[in-house]
């Protein structure tokens, strides 16, 4: 460690005191950011000092960033002093006090989901028995996962429990420094998931954030962490189908993910944050870095996502394809209807021999919304025979919806092998009248339809998420026809 | 009103089962059906021959309910209900079916899926317990035989990449599973070579029956030496200019329709023609 970091941790360790002291007993800390607020968070999680030391690291590097602008999205500018970066999760008394006080339009889509009653308390933050069906499945699934050695928990208590762990990884893929809002996550985050499969451990089931006891308030700016060691398998299971309410407007996450050799990491997400109401007011912010990194020889990453929500997506799911033989994968669904704006692609970084990676996006624009695909496939010098197959469709309904595509290449390798696939189409009135004259009715055939456009993406996707992102897609396409 | 609610039993022979009363219809801004009276009962096959741009298809359309057609004037009845009130979907559910003269492609939606979806949406419509993926398969299976259809092309995206012959064939096929009380063949035989043609009219013919109606749109009369029509109506100019039985598709065959034609047009036919 060099000198000037010596330093700064010890300064830090000793403000370290001060900043615990001042807000213990407090359930939120003051708007605003300030390093002093970022020892509180600290301070509040109980973390080890080199916690500390990142998180003002990338504060201070925030501090001399600006928002990027490149993104083909519009909103209004955000006030980062006028957000409470930290709030001790919210007492079931502040919650609704049964279902009867939710919101009946959220309900009706619970319902049409087929959520089952008690998840749907939990998701609308509805006060939850103790004795609840889903705790002691949670608490079979750890220790299932405890005597294979599997680490699964929230990030605050790996970084309790596993300091040797989170210190060699935290960071390695998306370094403090990355972008703008990935330096404000690695200055705030509150928390999110930790995830360690040992050495030649193939985890015996999906891992999912729901069935992580304390999880329920995943909040604003989520840090996730995903280790597999040399021959593991793990999937990973992000998000609900169920629309989730949530006052902050700006989410600001981070996922990593790093694959050793021969390990295999694949990471689901359905993302279905308030899109905000029909005329676009209201609705998250979701700018997120998710990045994994193949660092061993023949490891393979796969991401699949379906976004269905939020007011602006903001996402590139990216493989960095280190180790000889790595394999990257990028399967996305993304629709946009009323006012929505997504910006959302992969970046798929060729640096090993005979890497390969494909890429497989379906966008689909109703409304106003505004769908961009944007990707980077970039073959480093030494990635010898390295090879890409990328296929971009998109969907348009209506005449109001836009669609975007920025494919970006960049090879530096005469050996390597790329392919592109784009098209552009629009739902036909004849293939909707088609399956109407067949007994259809409109809205089940578009529905029809666009599962059919998003068929090779939904096959990713573990069987169950698969159902509920078909209803899901359904569901976030009502009104849309006429 | 409708004493016959689609649960299979045939309307009476005093009722027609599709009729329509000086309908004129509308496509593109331009009229194209300018009163057309058409009565077709239980049992029988009528075809609707007539040139191109006479205004069949247009007719198939108002009947299956597509929003590109604007009915200005008329009526039609279905089995005693207003069929130009009810939805697209409605009418399919109702019980009828409308062969595409282009059946259109739905990527990444298997034959099979649609078909099921379907097939219970007009169940369920009759009142009748919806089909389980075994019993639909079975149904499936035994109506696949009719039309001689490849497996394979059940679990293929709708019509992606069919052949015209298999296009039209499957449109035969979705028929058969689908039961219909009316059907509409919408120019079937179009880019169909003669051994397609044979299957394709065998299995109409096998569908043909006393509960069953069917309007046959062609432009050829040789569709119409596989399936014999009852009643076979001359459209052109947008109207029905001639009626006759089966030797009417026959003289056509010899004549041509421009002596019919000119019967559309309101201006004397040449004398010979009569």
């Amino acid at each position: 460690m060099s000198g000037s970091t010596k330093t700064l941790q010890d300064l830090t360790a000793q403000d370290y005191k001060y900043g615990f002291t001042t807000d213990v007993e407090a359930d939120t800390v003051p708007k605003g950011l300030s390093e002093e607020v970022i020892r509180t968070i600290s301070a509040k999680k109980g973390e080890p000092a080199f916690m500390l030391e990142w998180r003002l690291k990338a504060y201070r590097h925030w501090l001399t960033m600006r928002e990027p602008t490149w993104a083909n999205v519009k909103y209004p500018k955000i006030d980062y002093q006028d957000i409470i970066y930290y709030s001790a999760p919210k007492s079931a008394a502040d919650g609704p006090k049964s279902l009867d006080d939710v919101d009946p339009e959220l309900r009706r889509t619970y319902e049409k989901l087929g959520i089952p009653l008690q998840e749907q308390k939990l998701l609308a933050g509805v006060a939850v028995d103790a004795v609840f069906d889903s705790v002691s499945v949670a608490t079979t699934f750890k220790e299932k996962l405890r005597s294979l050695g599997i680490i699964f928990c929230s990030f605050s208590e790996a970084a309790r429990e596993h300091p040797d762990l989170v210190q060699a990884y935290l960071g390695s893929v998306v370094p403090y420094s990355d972008n703008f809002f990935a330096t404000l996550n690695s200055a705030v985050f509150t928390d999110g998931s930790f995830v360690y499969v040992p050495k030649g451990v193939r985890c015996p089931m999906e891992l999912s954030t729901y069935f992580r006891i304390n999880a329920a308030d995943t909040g604003q700016f989520e840090r996730t962490l995903i280790i597999a060691d040399a021959g593991a398998y793990v999937s990973y299971l992000e998000g609900c189908t169920a629309p989730k309410r949530d006052k902050n407007q700006l989410h600001a996450a981070v996922v990593e993910l790093v694959a050793l050799e021969d390990a295999t990491i694949k990471y689901s997400t359905v993302q279905n944050w308030y899109p905000g109401d029909k005329e676009g007011k209201g609705g998250i912010y979701n700018f997120v870095t998710k990045r994994g990194k193949c660092q061993g020889r023949r490891s393979k990453i796969s991401w699949t996502q379906v976004e269905t929500g939020s007011a602006i997506t903001w996402k590139y799911p990216s493989c960095i394809l280190q180790g000889d033989d790595s394999v990257g994968e990028f399967y996305s669904v993304a629709l946009t209807n009323n006012y929505q704006q997504a910006d959302t692609g992969t970046k798929m970084i060729h640096i090993g021999r005979n890497t390969r990676s494909t890429i497989l996006s379906k966008g689909i624009s109703a409304g106003h919304g505004q769908n961009t695909y944007r990707g980077l496939v970039k073959i480093l010098k030494g990635a010898t025979n390295a090879r890409n197959y990328s296929q971009c469709d998109s969907l348009l309904m209506g005449d109001q919806c836009g669609a975007h595509t920025f494919p970006y290449v960049e090879v530096k390798n005469s050996t390597a092998r790329l392919e592109h696939e784009a098209s552009t189409s629009k739902i036909g009135e004849d293939q909707i009248f088609y399956c109407r004259q067949r007994g259809l009715s409109a809205e089940d055939a578009v529905n029809l339809i666009v599962n059919g456009f998003c068929k090779e993406v939904f096959r990713e996707l573990p069987m169950e998420f698969a159902v509920e992102a078909q209803k899901l897609l359904g569901i976030s396409l009502e009104g849309s026809v006429g | 009103m409708a004493k016959n609610n689609g649960q299979g039993k045939a309307a009476t022979s005093a009722e027609p089962m599709l009729a329509i009363r000086g309908l004129k219809a509308k496509a593109g801004g331009k009229e194209i059906l300018k009163g057309i009276d058409l009565e077709v009962r239980a049992g029988e096959v009528h075809a609707i021959m007539g040139p191109n741009g006479s205004g069949k298809s247009t007719l198939a359309h108002v009947l299956a309910g597509r929003e590109t057609v604007e009915v200005t004037e008329g009526q039609v009845l279905f089995e005693g209900k207003d069929l130009l009130a009810m939805t697209p979907e409605v009418r399919a559910r109702e019980g009828i079916f409308l062969a595409f003269q282009y059946p259109v492609e739905i990527p990444g939606v298997s034959n099979m899926y649609l078909l099921k979806a379907a097939a219970n949406a007009v169940r369920k419509h009759r009142g009748q317990p919806e089909l389980d993926a075994m019993e639909f398969l079975a149904l499936v299976k035994e109506r696949m035989g009719i039309m001689q259809m490849d497996q394979a092309l059940l679990n293929r995206s709708v019509n992606e990449g069919f052949s015209g012959g298999e296009k039209k064939r499957n449109e035969i096929f979705q028929m058969a599973v689908l039961d219909p009380r009316l059907a509409v063949l919408d120019e079937t035989d179009s880019g169909l070579d003669i051994d397609a043609l044979r299957v394709v009219a065998n299995g109409v013919n096998s569908l043909r029956g006393p509960e069953r109606a069917m309007l046959v749109i062609t432009h050829y009369q040789r569709l119409l030496s596989h399936i014999v029509p009852d009643r076979v109506h001359v459209l052109a100019q947008g109207r029905i200019v001639r009626s006759g039985g089966r030797e009417l598709a026959l003289s056509l065959e010899e004549k041509g329709y421009a002596w019919l034609e000119a019967e559309g047009r309101g201006t004397p036919a040449p004398a010979g023609a009569r």
